[in-house]
């Protein structure tokens, strides 16, 4: 597809001639599909080079566009660090605290969304670490409400599920969802007001300056269509497989804090921690297993900090893994993972006298 | 009253040491954690929770738990 796509769609869209036609259509069906995806129409849609610029990109713009209201981007405490450096960078920012599972306080949420001078809110569809889905339709009401457009960074979710509507805007990327790097998705309701941060540029309403990655596009979208033909086998799949690595691990290990909501929840992310066990270790010892998982605990980041989400969750930080099932994952792959976690975790806590 | 000196450690060893000190301690006593790891902050009241036991304080680096049983 991507190589097809460099042969017939190298040209510039925005040129009249033949090749340049050819790479429009190409460009606008790409759109189109993308779009549909979303739930919005193709001219609601921008393509940024990622999801990050979507995020910088969408907040800057929909924050800017409400300056003489206010400067203030109300978000939850467990949005993903783009959202949480965009709205800082933005303005001032009013934070939204998390209950145990990691779901926003819809009161309190409510409460900053109403006060005075607020521009912005922006609120993710599911948590990117632990899963747990927030309560997008409850909060689209909310902001209506008070006349706030709201910012959903839906990137844990596209491709795997869908997002309730209401919200003004939406962002993705699409190698999440299998899709090439370099391919972000910025959705903004018609009516909704933006103000781009960047110098004026005619590409994608001034939103996503320069020459369009058309082949990035097209593959993103023919990754999206087979993503989404097969996602309601795959969520039933990997739904059944969370649930049964959620029990295991809860009954197979001692002092193992399984995290997130057990429900209403993305369908193929589990996340846990394990008391007395460092991460980096655990992390380890997986990948020697064949496993790659990611982890929140602080001596696995750059900056020694521990994740924000499960800090604010107030759940344990150290010991933490993050499995996510890809759409190649296989029963033998979770059940084996189930089978050999018990023996590493009762290792590494040996070798600390635990 | 305990006090483990956890300074310059990093997560999960203030918490290692607190439960290693806690079979010394009698119910109702109470043994203050110096610890100035980030994960601390979280790791020390999460313990609390999972083990039930009393988080009296956290402040300054410094976390106070009283050992319920």
């Amino acid at each position: 597809m991507l190589l097809q796509a460099l042969d017939s769609g190298w040209a510039d869209p925005a040129r009249l001639h033949h090749e340049g036609r050819t790479a429009r259509l190409l460009l606008d069906n790409a759109r189109a599909v993308l779009a549909e995806a979303v739930g919005v129409r193709p001219d609601e849609l921008y393509l940024t080079t990622s999801g990050t610029a979507a995020i910088h990109t969408g907040l800057a713009a929909l924050t800017a566009a409400r300056r003489r209201i206010g400067t203030t981007v109300v978000h939850s405490a467990v949005e993903h660090s783009a959202v949480l450096h965009a709205a800082a960078a933005a303005g001032t920012t009013t934070e939204v605290g998390v209950d145990s599972s990691g779901r926003v306080d819809l009161d309190a949420f409510a409460t900053a969304v109403q006060a005075d001078g607020v521009a912005l809110a922006t609120l993710q569809s599911a948590n990117h670490e632990v899963g747990t889905r927030q309560p997008i339709a409850r909060a689209s009401e909310i902001c209506a409400t008070a006349g706030v457009p709201l910012l959903v960074d839906a990137a844990a979710s596209v491709g795997h599920e869908d997002v309730p509507a209401g919200w003004s805007a939406l962002t993705a990327s699409a190698h999440k969802w299998g899709g090439p790097a370099g391919v972000g998705l910025l959705a903004v309701r018609k009516g909704t007001r933006l103000a781009s941060a960047w110098p004026v540029d005619e590409r994608e309403d001034g939103l996503s300056p320069g020459y369009p990655n058309l082949p990035a596009a097209l593959a993103a979208a023919a990754a999206l269509q087979a993503r989404l033909r097969e996602a309601a086998e795959l969520d039933k799949q990997h739904r059944a497989w969370i649930a049964e690595l959620r029990q295991r691990l809860a009954a197979d290990i001692e002092d193992v804090e399984v995290v997130g909501d057990p429900d209403d929840r993305l369908p193929h992310i589990l996340t846990f921690s394990c008391l007395y066990v460092d991460g980096e270790a655990l992390v380890t010892a997986l990948d020697a297993e064949g496993f790659s998982v990611s982890s929140g605990s602080a001596c696995t980041a750059s900056t020694l900090r521990p994740s924000h989400v499960l800090a604010a969750m107030g759940v344990l930080t150290h010991g933490n893994v993050r499995v996510s099932l890809a759409r190649t994952s296989t029963y033998d792959e979770v059940d084996r993972f189930a089978t050999v976690l018990p023996g590493l975790v009762r290792r590494i806590r040996a070798e600390v006298g635990m | 009253m305990t006090t483990l000196d956890c300074r310059g450690m990093l997560c999960p060893l203030p918490v290692i040491r607190l439960a290693q000190a806690f079979p010394d301690l009698a119910v109702g006593d109470t043994i203050t954690v110096l610890a100035d790891d980030p994960a601390a902050a979280t790791d020390i009241p999460a313990w609390c929770r999972m083990r039930s036991q009393e988080l009296v304080s956290a402040a300054d680096n410094q976390y106070v738990v009283r050992k319920l049983a």
